[in-house]
């Protein structure tokens, strides 16, 4: 039978997480395998070419471009101070008319005869990558990067915003079902990764950034909330260098919706803890998610279980992920081979589910459950 | 071919960006039928991340409708041995989530825009525009670069015999980046310049070794024109050669079937040039998948193809709200919902791409964005269906500032004898007039205009088994793929709220008399049975115009379908629903229950009352 079911998202208090952490460009690797590090550590670092500007100089000494190689005081290759003259005309007597300065420290890159333009390259910009996460160093690459591994707790999002961040996991909802308000979010949250239940709101966001959180977990985000944040409309997801001050986890989806019990207990009792997120997503193939990763150093845990689950069965828990069961947990009570009448009058594969708290089963596409993974 | 006339069956697979399609096709006595079709959700993604595991699941599903043993472990049994396997196994694939690429230009509004229009109508998302003055630092765009990690990259600067600093520059940046391609990990990443040929030496020189470099023409030779013919047949080629034989699991899939893997655009297109050809007709073929949707015509033989490829019904679903904005979704949605809910159930439809709808207001909502996605897409494809010039337009450096295409679109409404949907929202609606009715409202036909649908979605696959066996692909296609669904009448001008719009009278070829009419504002429908025809009169009311001239009466004969013909009294040029929120909502329910849209409320369902929101 087709497996006409949502793998589904990792939520697991034993995993083994493994990060590659790679510069933009080639450069030194700062670390050695087998080293013990915290997330903030630089592993690898390297200088990118500084950026360049340009400096219209036949048109600010009033020359034709062809003539500007003749009033060049620097040449191609030189350096140069912030202020320093790179460039001028001369009278007939030899006193100088026009000069054009240069508004940056750097060298001259480039003297195009064609536009009259000089480009000035700045210095190089460093650039350092750091570990990501507390753990150990298991392999180099030699000039790019390091791979990271750490064990410990492991979430999966379903959708995020905002790049890697790490703090210390702090609770700010009494319950899954609470959402995290503006009100709960004081000085106490600088520096940290803060989570609530089932929603957090705009302002609640912005009130997040003032006073400094590094990042939230919510269940769900009302869709206006979060482009009121971003401030524009969010066509594709594809997310990750957002640069909003606070990085944000959604673990369920947009609305109003309880986190799941089993990934708010799980923050719970990592509350206190050191964690790492990322709120990078990709819906599309090579999919990715946001992630948090909470570090257990010392502890061994047991090899990470086959990606691929075996499917959907009698007893497997799932959870709806769309209306009208949208975010409601449960488990399959029957898998009937035979296609079935929708409401919309379409025929489509089904499975019963015995949602909690209930006592009778529902009908559901099969499409419309996703898989809950250890 | 010689083996053509002895082959006896046929399993052919279109990979989705969400779903695969199999379809069943044998030869019973004398002519080739569908048997049966199967799906399973596309494996491209983790945790499987082998498109081979969908089309499997699919290929089983076809194996218990079917009876027929199809699979020897994880290989499809091919030649066909006794009752067993087939005798020719096809693919196509759009899977992946569709081309995705970053384009380069120096100028953001010049040649960064002229890389983007190039790119977009090759089929790609753009994820990103990279010029030289587009306010990023270098480290910022090679970060960038690294992030997106793009399927392709186009690059493109400067006119011929211009300045060549500049795109050498970005050349530097992407050599800098050293991208990482997002499928497959070992292999480079293609790259394509169009930029001043002057460059082409230097270019080869920073980017040869690194990336799979092709070099073509510029596509903006002079300031003042495009020419990007060239540089979108590159994105075709290298798409087929580099990314989808990168993607997971394709190359294993590869060696399955004897018949190159076609790209799913392309196949659709291929039957719906077929039935242009073949009915001397023009044609409108749209295909509304996950991702992208993609717009077919051919008129007078001239045949253009667009692919939006940020509208979609599933990853691209919430790019349709940001383009088309809240309010022209819900102008089609009758019943009362906040602005907040809506969008939220958008999104969750966009995070959780494959989920179908369960409730009849989650189906309105669909079908009600996928009216806006067709729209969308419908106007792009206007826009740049502009002729066979081989240049896209010409632009003088006063229009650089403005964002529209100039160019006479070819497409006349008028003129248009066949309107074919294909694609999930479009095939799999439960009722057929829902299907009509989506079509209806996004292209706006005028005169007369026949609508088909591809009845299971098999377009793609029955496009690449023509360019192997005609006679199956031709035989299938006209008994068991479109589902002719009738015809729509609409007058085209300005009428008033009472006025008569449009009458038709006439005999079917069964004899029987015929007639319809509509005032201002009203819809209904005629039936007219599929299979049968009718000789009419076409009248429309004063001073409207139904394709004879206005006021004139149009002979015109039509065929029927399963829908019968719509009489579309809403006017055109200008169409427009009522401003009026309660009028507007009046009015959908009165052309809902006019052509019998949806089940009516209280219809048995599996859905507990107590379930519904």
């Amino acid at each position: 039978m087709a497996h006409a079911y949502t793998p589904g998202l990792r939520v697991t208090d034993h995993a083994v997480i493994r990060r590659t952490r790679r510069l933009p460009l080639p450069g030194t690797v700062l670390v050695e395998t087998g080293k013990t590090l915290t997330a903030e550590t630089p592993v690898a670092r390297t200088e990118l070419p500084g950026n360049v500007q340009t400096v219209n100089v036949a048109s600010l000494l009033g020359v034709h471009q062809s003539d500007i190689a003749d009033c060049m005081i620097k040449k191609e290759g030189d350096p140069v101070e912030a202020g320093e003259v790179i460039a001028s005309t001369k009278s007939f007597f030899g006193l100088f008319r026009a000069k054009c300065t240069s508004p940056t420290k750097g060298s001259i890159e480039s003297i195009s005869a064609i536009t009259g333009q000089v480009l000035l390259r700045e210095p190089p910009i460093p650039v350092e990558v750091e570990a990501y996460v507390d753990g150990t160093v298991v392999e180099v690459l030699p000039r790019e990067g390091v791979v990271m591994e750490t064990s410990g707790a492991f979430v999966q999002g379903i959708f995020g915003i905002g790049g890697e961040t790490a703090g210390v996991l702090h609770r700010l909802a009494e319950s899954p079902k609470d959402p995290l308000t503006e009100a709960a979010i004081g000085p106490e949250c600088k520096g940290k990764v803060v989570f609530g239940g089932s929603q957090v709101t705009g302002k609640a966001l912005e009130k997040a950034v003032k006073m400094g959180a590094r990042g939230v977990i919510v269940g769900g985000i009302d869709d206006q909330d979060l482009r009121a944040f971003l401030g524009y409309d969010l066509g594709v997801a594809i997310t990750g260098s957002e640069e909003k001050g606070v990085t944000l986890v959604i673990t369920e989806g947009f609305g109003r919706m309880a986190m799941a019990r089993r990934t708010f207990d799980l923050l719970c009792s990592h509350e206190g803890r050191k964690c790492s997120i990322n709120g990078a997503t990709q819906i599309r193939a090579g999919v990715m998610r946001p992630e948090v990763v909470i570090p257990i150093l010392g502890e061994r845990v047991a090899a990470p279980a086959s990606a691929v689950s075996e499917g959907l069965k009698i007893g497997s828990p799932v959870r709806g992920i769309r209306e009208p069961y949208f975010g409601r947990l449960g488990t399959v009570s029957g898998l009937p081979p035979e296609l079935q009448l929708l409401e919309t009058e379409a025929k489509v594969r089904v499975l019963a589910v015995r949602f909690d708290g209930t006592e009778e089963d529902a009908i559901l596409p099969r499409a419309n459950v996703e898989m809950i993974e250890g | 071919m010689s083996e053509k006339t002895e082959i006896r069956s046929v399993l052919a697979t279109d990979c989705g960006s969400t779903t695969t399609k199999a379809i069943l096709i044998e030869k019973r006595g004398e002519e080739y039928r569908l048997i049966v079709r199967g799906e399973a959700p596309t494996t491209v993604e983790a945790p499987f991340e082998d498109v081979t595991r969908g089309v499997l699941n699919a290929v089983m599903e076809v194996e218990e409708l079917s009876g027929r043993k199809l699979l020897d472990g994880e290989r499809i049994i091919t030649p066909q041995r006794g009752e067993d396997g087939v005798d020719l196994y096809l693919s196509t694939s759009s899977a992946g989530g569709g081309l995705q690429m970053m384009v380069f230009g120096v100028v953001k509004s010049m040649t960064g825009e002229s890389a983007e229009r190039a790119a977009l109508g090759a089929g790609a998302i753009v994820m990103d525009i990279i010029a030289s003055n587009d306010g990023r630092l270098p480290h910022e765009k090679v970060k960038r670069i690294r992030d997106l990690r793009p399927d392709m990259i186009l690059l493109s600067g400067g006119i011929d015999g211009g300045t060549t600093t500049h795109v050498v520059e970005l050349a530097e940046l992407i050599a800098a980046a050293d991208p990482k391609a997002r499928l497959g990990a070992g292999y480079l990443l293609p790259i394509i310049y169009a930029g001043n040929k002057n460059a082409r030496e230097i270019i080869e020189e920073r980017l040869g070794s690194k990336t799979a470099l092709v070099i073509t023409d510029n596509i903006r030779p002079v300031l003042e024109r495009e020419n990007l013919g060239p540089a979108r047949q590159a994105v075709h080629d290298l798409f087929m050669e580099h990314v989808m034989a990168h993607a997971p699991g394709y190359k294993k899939l590869m060696t399955w079937t004897p018949v190159p893997i076609m790209p799913t655009p392309a196949a659709v297109g291929s039957i719906i040039q077929t039935i242009a050809h073949n009915e001397k007709i023009n044609v409108i073929g749209v295909d509304i998948g996950g991702a992208t949707t993609d717009v077919f015509s051919d008129y007078g033989g001239t045949f253009n193809r667009t692919v939006s490829a940020n509208l979609g019904m599933s990853y691209s679903i919430s790019n349709v709200l940001a383009e088309a904005g809240i309010a022209n979704v819900m102008r089609w949605v009758a019943f009362g919902a906040d602005e907040v809910d809506i969008r939220n159930r958008i999104k969750n439809k966009m995070i959780r791409p494959t989920t179908i709808p369960q409730t009849l207001e989650e189906l309105e909502l669909e079908q009600a964005i996928s009216r806006e996605a067709l729209r969308l897409a419908f106007e792009q494809h206007k826009h740049l269906a502009v002729g066979l010039k081989g240049v896209q337009q010409e632009r003088t450096i006063s229009d650089t500032f403005e964002q529209s295409v100039s160019g006479e679109t070819i497409i006349n409404l008028m003129a248009l004898d066949l309107l074919v949907g294909s694609g999930g929202v479009l095939s799999h609606a439960p009722r057929r007039v829902q299907s009509a009715s989506m079509m209806v409202d996004a292209f706006l036909p005028e005169g007369l205009t026949h609508l088909a649908v591809d009845s299971i979605f098999m377009m793609p696959q029955l496009g690449v088994l023509a360019t192997r066996h005609e006679k199956a692909a031709t035989e299938v296609f006209e008994k068991d793929c479109l589902i002719p669904l009738g015809a729509v009448v609409a007058p085209v001008g300005p009428c008033k709220e009472g006025q008569r719009a449009v009458e038709i009278r006439g005999k079917t070829s069964k004899g029987q008399a015929i007639q319809g009419a509509v005032d201002f504002g009203q819809m209904a429908i005629v039936p007219l049975a599929a299979g049968e025809t009718a000789e009419v009169e076409i009248v429309p009311g004063r001073g409207l115009d139904v394709g004879a001239g206005k006021g004139r009466t149009r002979a015109a004969e039509i065929r029927g379908g399963v829908v019968g013909v719509i009489l579309d009294g809403r006017g055109r040029r200008p169409f427009g629903l009522p401003e009026d929120p309660k009028r507007r909502v009046e009015r959908l329910r009165e052309w809902a229950a006019a052509l019998d849209l949806y089940p009516k409320a209280g219809a048995k369902s599996p859905v507990p009352a107590a379930a519904r929101s």
